[in-house]
């Protein structure tokens, strides 16, 4: 692989991550939203790039289903539902910008420090793109955690998927990478499904998940 | 042949089912199907050998007969069962039909799951037969229930991720000893070349694994999705849930142990293992004492008995190895029966709060007795199996690490005390009023096969029962 194959891969894992922080302290829903595109799309180009550089033609399918499904298909669903159900308003985080960020940060080095010394024998790109890969990963996790909503933790949740493509993109001549795409497309649906026709806002109002206490114990 | 037919035979009958409308014939067709998938897990241990998707070794081919015989009870349990949630309003003609469907799915995709012989196989099969468990929990379509599946997707979501990701690097460590493709992602050849791996990426592997897995296996600290999933959902897939999908996550920590322990370098997958163990243990034991409803507390004792398998595996060597898998295997018997049992009192009571449900012995004689039976049992009493099990798990434990004997016991009699105590409320004393129909006998056959099951191999198993716990410990390392 050239100096540039390497730098671009690198270029667009970077931005993959950099978008999970953008992701981490928009306060509209529908920025989050087009944050989250936006990550889809770099993914896709991220998928693309790999697939030309590894001479792996099947990666081309799993940047087109990312681009198609991840990055137009799904935020456009979702736009639709925020504007029909009139929910664009300022989102709450269980932990101000700043707390977030800075643990965003310690995850980041957690992760560098976790993966580089493991991998040292392995290809350098799939090495620090793994590093990268786990940081959106347990960003994608920090998100669910501080983000309160039903429809902000399916998106820290497909952001956390995002990651894990990432990942299976970078991981030179890993196979069933398409069925592995297409296996977590479907969860994703199925996350986006459940907020939509479980009628989840319907139910709890505010598509909190606080409610979710309700299912706790106790003599009712 | 027969290994791809046992998790096809249920996936095609979910495909069928879809397009029966007919809630009694849908009925009998899931017992067809299921009763042929566990008829063909029967000729498993005949077809041993690993091909590029499926993989038949002991492990799996024992896991496969247990999960489709529940399967196959859990469907025969569910006539009458739905047949009534219909009467009472609860079910309605298309959720009887879905429920027929996603049983089939889950029964399919479980099976499919412990015979796959690729690792991103079995993490799709497993990811499938989540979404079909959450869809079947959230059946009723009441607030509490789809809450109840909505908190288990998203936790078992990230739970499933982290699996995926552990995957990958696994993946990755077996690169460079078997090339890149297909067979790096082989159980049976990762199984093989595994003393070759690259020590620090499987130890990073195995972390995601357990973890991941683990959330499947309702392990300590990421429990929480399983008394939810139990309370709110039909109780036919308690009785499913409790056992078959604990058990699949640990048949998979289980191959993941074993490439563990055959690489020198790697860390021992065994304490790790033992600590998730014996946290749900105690964890579980002690929240026993705080449940109001009669499905969380079991799912509470299924979480208590999860953990105490994974805590024997955790053991490891062939003696504890062989409690282990008899604990699984018993266990899972035990539960499945409580879990009808339980199911049909919440009808005659029309509750399944404590509360609501007493003196059983007295309103309904032969289910009180039942249910009796199979809270001793899972309490850990003779003449039941469970006793053996975890008697030989004492052993081990004392064995290998003589002071954790002390937690161990601890967790285990404040847990039998507490089953015990709602033994006593459940069964016997005034019987609160009866607000629906009560069981008839027949109702209660598989509860018994069940029970019947698990005195035999508590106390008397056969010859060649014994031989194949025994093959099935050995081939585990």
């Amino acid at each position: 692989m050239g100096h540039l194959a390497y730098d671009a891969a690198h270029l667009f894992g970077g931005l993959v991550l950099a978008l999970s922080f953008v992701l981490l302290y928009q306060r509209r829903l529908t920025a989050v939203i087009n944050a989250y595109a936006l990550q889809a799309l770099v993914l896709a180009i991220a998928a693309a790039w790999e697939a030309w550089a590894q001479g792996a033609p099947h990666l081309f399918l799993t940047a087109a289903i990312t681009l198609g499904a991840k990055a137009i298909a799904i935020p456009l669903g979702m736009h639709n539902f925020v504007r029909r159900l009139g929910m664009d308003r300022t989102l709450e985080s269980a932990l101000g910008v700043f707390p977030s960020m800075a643990i965003g940060v310690g995850l980041v080095a957690l992760s560098i420090l976790v993966v580089l010394p493991v991998t040292a024998q392995s290809h350098t790109l799939t090495r620090e793109d793994l590093a990268l890969a786990l940081s959106v990963v347990l960003m994608g996790m920090l998100m669910m955690i501080t983000r309160r909503t039903a429809l902000t933790q399916v998106i820290g949740f497909m952001s956390m998927e995002n990651g894990l493509i990432l990942a299976a993109v970078s991981v030179e001549g890993m196979p069933l990478v398409v069925e592995l795409t297409v296996a977590v497309l479907v969860l994703l649906a199925f996350a986006v499904f459940g907020v939509f026709f479980f009628r989840i806002r319907d139910r709890f109002a505010s598509l909190s998940l606080d409610h979710l206490d309700r299912v706790g114990e106790g003599p009712r | 042949m027969i290994a791809e037919l046992v998790p096809l035979v249920p996936l095609l009958a979910a495909v069928v089912l879809g397009f029966v409308p007919d809630r009694v014939i849908g009925g009998w067709m899931t017992i067809a199907a299921s009763t042929a998938a566990f008829a063909l897990a029967c000729a498993l241990p005949w077809q041993m050998g690993a091909g590029t998707l499926l993989l038949v070794d002991p492990l799996s081919a024992h896991m496969a007969i247990l999960t489709s015989f529940v399967g196959m009870t859990t469907a025969w349990f569910s006539l009458r069962y739905i047949e009534i949630e219909m009467i009472t309003g609860r079910l309605d003609a298309l959720r009887a039909r879905q429920y027929h469907v996603l049983l089939m799915a889950f029964l399919g995709f479980m099976l499919l799951a412990l015979l796959s012989n690729n690792l991103g196989l079995t993490w799709g099969a497993i990811e499938a037969a989540t979404i079909a468990a959450v869809l079947v929990v959230g059946l009723p379509r009441t607030d509490l229930a789809i809450e109840a599946s909505w908190k288990m997707f998203v936790l078992c979501g990230v739970g499933i991720a982290l699996a995926l990701f552990g995957t990958i690097v696994l993946y990755l460590a077996a690169q460079p000893s078997l090339g890149p493709g297909l067979p790096a992602m082989s159980w049976s050849a990762l199984a093989v070349a595994a003393p070759g791996f690259k020590a620090p990426l499987l130890n990073l592997a195995f972390v995601f694994l357990l973890i991941g897995y683990g959330t499947k296996a309702a392990l300590a600290p990421l429990h929480a999705w399983m008394p939810d999933a139990h309370a709110e959902g039909p109780t036919p897939v308690a009785a499913v849930l409790s056992g078959s999908i604990l058990n699949v996550a640990l048949a998979v920590l289980l191959r993941v142990r074993g490439l563990m322990a055959s690489n020198p370098d790697a860390i021992s997958p065994g304490p790790p293992m033992m600590a998730l163990g014996l946290l749900s243990l105690l964890l579980a034991a002690f929240a026993l004492w705080r449940r109001y409803d009669v499905k969380r507390f079991f799912a509470f004792s299924s979480v208590e008995q999860s953990g105490l398998a994974a805590f024997a595996f955790g053991i490891g060597g062939p003696a504890a190895m062989f409690a282990g898998m008899l604990h699984v295997t018993l266990h899972t018997l035990i539960k499945a029966a409580i879990f009808q049992c339980v199911g049909r009192a919440s009808q005659l009571k029309g509750g399944q709060k404590f509360a609501d449900i007493g003196g059983l012995i007295a309103s309904h004689r032969a289910l009180g007795l039942t249910l009796a039976a199979g809270i001793v049992a899972v309490a850990g009493m003779p003449p039941f199996g469970l006793f053996s099990s975890e008697f030989l798990i004492m052993l081990a434990t004392i064995r290998s690490w003589p002071w954790l004997a002390l937690p161990v016991g601890v967790g285990l009699v404040v847990g039998g005390w507490a089953l015990f105590n709602r033994l006593i409320s459940l069964c016997l004393g005034e019987p609160t009023p009866n607000r629906g129909p009560g069981p008839a006998l027949i109702d209660l056959v598989p509860a018994w096969l069940h029970l019947a099951l698990v005195v035999v191999l508590g106390m008397a198993m056969p010859a060649g029962m014994v031989a194949w716990f025994t093959t099935l410990a050995g081939g585990l390392r």
